[in-house]
């Protein structure tokens, strides 16, 4: 039973090592141009950890850099298909076939194609990034943990739930009586139940993920605003697709509304639709802002101790308990952000599909 | 800037994958989830239902016991009453019937006696004429030659008649 479950385990920790010889291969032949004493700088080691990458860094250790490279998919107008590994780039100071890791704006962080002229355009960026890996274990994770349960349903059918699948089961009767019937009522709810379901399994797996600070994990995805972006997209296009004739109405041609506010200038209906499309919108920067500003303050205090370190060696010593006490707080209070976030997106977006499938105005 | 500009390969991905997530999970979990959650609740309401639908039909018998039992008290009760009554009246009857009886009987002995009397003073009757007779004959047959032996004689004859 056990050795079962520890092959596939094995068989992926030797894929990721196989996969990381590469980098450091190349780390170790590096020759960086590096200041002699390298300032620490805040900023840029916060925004280097919420941000997204194109390779997973795991740690730096004087000129050692261990980090695991990334595939890079390109499609440039001018070259054509490219599929890479991102350690060809050298941490970001290589330039592998005319393409490389711009450092200013407008693309600073982004690839871009360098042309023979000295114009630099941008290509078609489909890379598996830091982000687009973790969000790859999540669904993976995901998809294991809630079929596992789903067959143990099956398997013990009739019967009274038992260990985790109990734990999953208070959550989903959660969200189930607490969220979607209250929200959308007992007569469409149960339509709308895998998808709920789903964002907020989703939003949470991710959450708790981004705190948790070990490869395959710690990645900032649920404060990255692509992410947040597709699934705000997702509960637009249910919305939108499951709106009934009431809604429409609502929109276009609300009712008690004189009617001069409609015509001839349909300054009503233009204000609805702005309506209907900034819900979504404050469902992604709600919950990106508040993850990302969670992982700035943790990491903020966590930077302290380099701060302090960097004045004095023996001032960092000192100051590392406080900045531990200070970052264990947040962690917990992130872990407590992390439920919250997740509820507060399902329940909106609950809220906007019983709107959207309310059989009369006001109920 | 770059904190707010989403990435197009991170869009991509994350648009297939949740995609691909929410078919898979939509199919293979949370379906047999709901379903098996929505069966149990449902087994469980049946169940409470059953409960009590027995419940009340254990009240419902018991009522209907205690109104038996009640009702066969009561019953027993006239049985006992009416079986008293219809004792006493038998013998009430029976009392009756009893002096009618001897009082048939009474009448019946007086009517017997009252005959028997009569007929036996008929016989006397009878017997008194014929002895009359045959003293008349036996003191005629005599010849009445002494008037002291003929007093004698009519003296033992009415004896013999007395003794008869």
């Amino acid at each position: 039973m056990i050795k079962r479950k520890v092959v596939p385990w094995i068989g992926f920790l030797t894929v990721l090592l196989l996969w990381s010889t590469e980098g450091f291969a190349i780390s170790e032949n590096e020759n960086h141009e590096l200041p002699a004493e390298e300032e620490f700088q805040p900023g840029e080691f916060i925004m280097e950890h919420i941000g997204d990458a194109y390779e997973w860094h795991i740690l730096t250790y004087k000129d050692f850099h261990l980090s695991i490279p990334l595939p890079v998919i390109l499609y440039s107008k001018y070259s054509g298909f490219h599929v890479f590994m991102s350690a060809r780039f050298g941490h970001g100071h290589n330039t592998w076939k005319g393409f490389r890791i711009s450092q200013e704006e407008p693309h600073r962080g982004k690839i871009v194609e360098g042309l023979g002229n000295g114009t630099v355009v941008k290509p078609l960026d489909l890379s598996i990034t830091k982000n687009v890996l973790a969000v790859f274990v999540s669904v993976i994770v995901l998809l294991w943990l809630f079929i596992a349960v789903a067959k143990k349903y099956e398997r013990t059918r009739g019967k009274a739930p038992t260990g985790f699948q109990n734990m999953i089961e208070t959550v989903i009767l959660f969200i189930r009586d607490d969220v979607a019937r209250p929200s959308i009522g007992e007569r469409h709810y149960e339509r709308f139940m895998p998808y709920l379901l789903t964002l907020f399994f989703f939003i949470l797996a991710n959450n708790l993920m981004g705190l948790i600070p070990v490869f395959p994990f710690g990645a900032n995805v649920t404060g990255n605003i692509a992410v947040t972006g597709i699934l705000a997209f997702f509960t637009l296009m249910v919305t939108t697709l499951s709106g009934n004739r009431h809604y429409w109405k609502d929109i276009f041609n609300a009712p008690g509304v004189p009617w001069w506010l409609k015509v001839p200038i349909p300054m009503m209906p233009v204000i609805e639709l702005f309506g209907m499309l900034t819900k979504p919108l404050v469902l992604m920067v709600r919950l990106f802002a508040n993850i990302t500003a969670g992982h700035i303050i943790a990491m903020g205090f966590f930077s302290l101790i380099f701060i302090f370190g960097s004045m004095d060696p023996a001032l960092g010593w000192a100051v590392s308990p406080l900045t531990v006490v200070f970052t264990i707080f947040m962690g917990i209070l992130e872990i407590l952000v992390a439920f919250i976030q997740a509820y507060v997106f399902t329940l909106l977006s609950a809220l906007y599909f019983g709107m959207a499938t309310a059989e009369q105005h006001g109920t | 800037m770059e904190l707010i500009n989403p990435g197009t390969g991170l869009v991509f991905w994350m648009l297939v994958s949740f995609g691909i997530l929410l078919l898979l999970l939509g199919k293979f979990a949370w379906k047999p989830i709901l379903r098996a959650l929505k069966e149990r609740e449902d087994t469980i309401n049946e169940a409470l239902e059953n409960a009590e639908r027995t419940r009340e039909e254990m009240a419902r018998i018991r009522a209907d016991q205690d109104e038996i039992i009640r009702h066969t008290k009561v019953e027993r009760e006239t049985i006992l009453r009416e079986a008293r009554e219809i004792k006493t009246q038998i013998m009430m009857e029976a009392r009756e019937k009893a002096g009618e009886e001897a009082e048939k009987l009474m009448k019946e002995a007086r009517l017997t006696i009252e005959n028997q009397k009569n007929r036996v003073l008929q016989d006397i009757e009878e017997q008194i004429t014929r002895l009359s007779v045959e003293i008349a004959e036996k003191v005629l047959r005599q010849n009445l030659d002494n008037k002291e032996k003929q007093k004698e004689l009519i003296r033992s004859l009415i004896k013999d008649v007395k003794m008869n």
